[in-house]
Parts: C-alpha cells; structure tokens; sequence
C-alpha cells in the first residue's frame, strides 16, 4: 500500500496540467537539468483507445512516466434517464451503458430490481440468463481479441474473430429479434422462449468455437512478435489490483481466481462445471490467454445448461410484473386490467435500497438501485468494471516505453460506454 | 451477507469505539448496511478491512430529495475469503455536503468520489485531485440530484445560434 502512494505524483487542484508535471519526481534521472519531459495529448479519436478515451501521457524521452485518463466524452446521462422511466422501461437504457455486454447490465439491473421485490426468477429463466450470458461473454472476448490483435499489427485475428461474432449475433437475432441491446431479459425472467431449432444452431456454435480457440492459440502462442510485445509487459501484482478495485480477467491473469460465478453463484452457476483460468505473473500475455481460455469455459458452460435446461414457465407467473400471454387478454378482464396497468404505469416497488453485483466479461458489474415506493427508480448506479479498472492504467504502464502503451490498454479492454455511461 | 445478529454485534463494537460513530443499521433482502456519521466514515471502513472486508467494491452517491438529510454517500464492501457484503452508508445536509475522502486508503474510491462529486457535489475532504469527471469543467449544477430537470439544454446547430443568446458562453 505505501509504495502505491508514494508513487503518486503530488498532483495540485486548480493547477493547469503542463504545471502539475513539476510534481513528477526526477530524482533518479542522472541530468534532471537537461532532460526535458514531453506531455503528449493522446485521443479522444484514436481508433487504438476502443471508444472516445483521451490520456495526456508524460514522456521522458520514450518512457512513459505519468498518464492521466480524461473520460466523460460519452457520458449520455443513462442514470439520469433511467430515473425519469418505469422500471422495464429503464432496461433498453441500461443496457446501452457497455455496449459489449448488454446482456450484463440487463442482468445487474433486473437483479437488483427482483432482489427489491424479492421476485423469485423461474428455473428455465435463470438458465435462458445464462446461456444469452454466456454467449455475450464470448462476443465480448471475440470484440477485444479482434481489435486489440489489430492494435498489435494482427489484421487477421480481426477477421477470424469478428466472423464468429457475426455468428452469436445472428443466435441473438434468431432468440430476441435484435443482434444487438436485446432488451431480452426482463424483470422476473425472460421475454420470450426460445424459438425452435435454436438450441440446435447454438449447439452447433460451441462445437465450432473451442476449435477456432485452438486456431487462434496456434496463431498467438507461437508467434514470436506476439511474444515479443506481450510477454513480462506491464505485469501488475493481484494487491495492487485490489487497492485499485480491478476485478475480472485482469485480476485473474494476477494469480487470483476470484470470480463471483464460483464465488457467489447467481442464476443457478452453482449447477454447472466449469473452471476458471487463472494467470501467474500478471502481464499482457497472461491477460490475453486468460480472456482466450474463458472462451472454452463459456462454452461447457452453454452446452451444459443447454442439457439441463428445465421446462416450465420462462418468466415469473405472477401477473403484477410480468406481461400476461397475449391469447387471454381475449377472454380474461383481469389479464386485460393486469396488461393496461403494466404497459401504461409499469409495476411499483416498494421502497428499498439493492446492490447486485455479476461477474461481466470485465469484471465485478454491480447495479445498485434505490426504490422509493413509485414505479420509477428513484437511483440507478452501475458500478461497471471498465470505469473502475481505468484506475489502475497508471500503475501498469508507468515506466513502460511508449510502444508498450498502446497494446497495455487494449489489454486492459476498457469500453467507453461503461466507462462514462 | 452478516445476517442481522452479525450486523448489530458490528455496530456495537464501532460504538464502543466512538459512541457517535454508528446512526443505525437496515437489514433488507439479506443485505445489511450500516448507517453511519459522515465524519467517521474512515473509522468504519479501516475497522471492517480488520475484520476481513479489504476490498472496496463501489462507491456510490444517492440523493434522497426531499427529505434530510439529502445527500447519501454509499460503500460497498467486498470480504472475498467469506464472500461477505456489508454497505457503509453516509448521510450529509446539501448545506454541508462535506465527508472525509477515503482515497489515502483506497485507491479505488478516487474516480468514484470524484464521480459522486459531479454528479451530486458531494465535497470529499482530502481527495487529492476532486474535479468533475464525466461532465465538463465549466458545467454548472450536480446533474444527478433529484431536482435538477432532465433535458432542457438546447442544442446548438448554426441555424439556432443567433437565436440562442449568448451561446459563446
């Protein structure tokens, strides 16, 4: 803990930023007279930042010695939205916030709200959760593997990786009508059954991938450029991450094997097998393969659920907050009242503070939301992993060469939607 | 989650630290939170990191218009060898809306004491760099709290700029 605050540079409020450079510590350049630091402006438009990301990078020479993230670029306000929508209403916004793992936040999101009700999620339910989440978390992967490949000079992975993302995005297409922000999870369960012949394509899916897993391991391990820019780059020890509040692969990659699926199991993880790859030195390789490793996971995961998965009703039965069946608003006054009052008001909830964290592709994604009694969120605050990992881009790259910048932060995945929401 | 036993026996022994330091406690949904001063807020999370809470999950502001006092500072702490929650939560006067930062301790709460200060303004003392982060610098208002209206802002095309006064501004 001491050697992470006296690292810090002793930064002055109200100090225009070329200033604060005179707090960097110089005492161990050998001529700090003659040597000159260069702070240079990095974004918010760089394809190598994954979004609107701006970092002002202090340089001695082509060492890299302080960086300061600037964020906020893509801040929509979707908290702010969330408050002035009825509850399943509020779920499409939410969703937007990282926009990889839209399935994450709808899941943190409906949790936190079912936890407020204490709404109890149907079996079929919990599954359908994790089998679209899972699949999310592959596209996720599949989405950082391609564009950080491309940030190190590797145009093919691109390709590789982003035609089987088409594919997951065609199964959400074919489950939920969108490729893309699903709005398919809803408070209570899911909003549709799957339709048929889909457990057939998403069967045909997790064969295929772990084989292009390897294709890739194949392309990566032995690639001595890769190895080159990867390998014993920007190691980070677990401590340092957890002072940071990084979870997720990064943490992993650490030596950590903390995972809130094993950890505490939510949506029915605890019924299935699977293992967490876990790195030894923390560095960029480590990051890498840990993110690749998962892949295969995810996918015993989805087969697994895929086998077990329980018939019965695919979201909660209980009419005050889930839609009921199209066919009896024909015959039945109290679904037609139940139906009008959902779509017109929404459901209320009682008053009530929850906190439900997940495990996203990047990290702990909790969603905490305050009830006050109408049926609208009087606070929705995501705790979403990129904007907190962002914290521990300084440590990691601190006293790197420039060169190793650039592929340190596609190794970190940062997606701006969530970090500035 | 300390059950509720659990949670009242932590709250006593932090009042048998500083007998001013816990307000109460709320247990709801198997969740337990402690309600606390805001100026023994360091106090309460160095206590909990000794009895295994070490990591800091969030940090998170609510404003609880219109009642007082209004604004709520919330810390979600993780024990990852029990796989423990517990909330320390904090309740400042807008008049006042001052509470120790925590950032010496954990580095993690930097981005979010200084996102609770944009968005609620919320001044956490000994923070060492408190600006805005995700709003602009020179924006005016805490764009979070409960009376501050949505929307509202015009938006500026080069049809409507002379139409907007003082838009340069």
């Amino acid at each position: 803990m001491s050697e992470i605050e006296t690292r810090e540079p002793r930064l002055v409020p109200e100090l225009p930023y070329r200033e604060m450079e005179e707090s960097i510590e110089l005492s161990h350049i050998a001529h700090p007279e003659s040597e000159e630091l260069l702070s240079i402006n990095f974004g918010p438009h760089h394809p190598a930042t994954h979004g609107v990301l701006r970092l002002i990078a202090t340089l001695e020479a082509e060492v890299v010695r302080d960086v300061r993230p600037i964020i906020g670029y893509l801040h929509t306000g979707i908290e702010k939205t969330a408050e002035d929508k009825a509850y399943w209403k509020a779920i499409p916004v939410v969703e937007r916030m990282d926009y990889l793992a839209y399935y994450f936040n709808a899941m943190a999101f409906c949790g936190a709200v079912e936890t407020i009700l204490d709404l109890e999620v149907p079996a079929r339910a919990q599954y359908l959760r994790v089998i679209h989440s899972e699949l999310n978390r592959i596209m996720s992967h599949l989405v950082w593997l391609g564009t950080t490949a491309l940030d190190l000079g590797a145009i093919s992975m691109f390709w590789y990786c982003f035609r089987d993302r088409e594919q997951i995005l065609d199964l959400f297409e074919m489950s939920s009508g969108q490729r893309m922000h699903t709005r398919y999870f809803q408070v209570g369960g899911v909003f549709e059954d799957i339709p048929v012949g889909w457990e057939q394509k998403v069967r045909t899916f997790t064969k295929v991938m772990p084989e292009r897993v390897d294709q890739f391991l194949a392309i990566l391990m032995k690639n001595e450029i890769v190895l080159q820019r990867l390998r014993d780059v920007a190691p980070l020890d677990a401590e340092t991450l957890l002072a940071h509040g990084v979870t997720g692969p990064l943490l992993r990659a650490a030596g950590n094997p903390w995972d809130l699926r094993k950890a505490a199991p939510y949506s029915s993880y605890d019924h299935f097998d699977f293992k967490i790859p876990v790195g030894t030195v923390g560095d960029n390789w480590d990051r890498m393969i840990v993110r690749i490793l998962e892949i295969n996971e995810c996918c015993r995961i989805i087969d697994q659920a895929l086998d077990g998965l329980p018939e019965g009703p695919y979201i909660t039965p209980d009419r005050k907050y889930a839609l009921p069946p199209r066919h009896e608003l024909a015959t039945s006054m109290e679904a037609l009242i139940h139906h009008f009052k959902l779509v017109t008001e929404g459901f209320r909830v009682p008053p009530g503070e929850a906190y439900y964290p997940i495990e996203s592709p990047r990290g702990e994604l909790g969603c905490f939301v305050r009830a006050d009694g109408s049926s609208k969120p009087a606070r929705v605050h995501m705790r979403d992993p990129s904007f907190v990992n962002l914290q521990a881009f300084r440590p990691m790259v601190r006293d790197l060469y420039i060169a190793d910048f650039i592929a340190t932060l596609g190794m970190l995945d940062p997606v701006l939607g969530g970090v500035d929401r | 989650m300390p059950d509720a036993t659990g949670l009242e026996l932590t709250a006593q022994e932090l009042r048998d630290a500083d007998a001013k330091s816990v307000l109460g406690t709320v247990y709801f949904r198997d969740q337990a939170a402690l309600l606390v001063a805001p100026g023994a807020v360091p106090a309460t999370l160095a206590h909990l990191r000794g009895k295994g809470y070490g990591f800091l999950a969030s940090v998170h502001g609510v404003d609880y218009f219109p009642e007082e006092p209004r604004l709520g500072v919330h810390y979600e702490l993780l024990d990852m060898h029990e796989v423990d929650r517990i909330s320390v939560r904090t309740r400042v006067p807008l008049a006042d809306p001052h509470v120790p930062s925590v950032t010496a301790d954990w580095p993690t709460a930097d981005h979010q004491e200084r996102e609770v200060y944009d968005m609620f303004g919320v001044v956490f003392d000994g923070h060492y760099d408190l600006r805005r982060i995700l709003m602009p610098e020179d924006y005016e208002g805490h764009p979070q709290r409960r009376d501050f209206p949505i929307g509202g802002e015009p938006v500026l095309f080069t049809h409507n700029e002379s139409t907007t006064p003082e838009w340069w501004q």
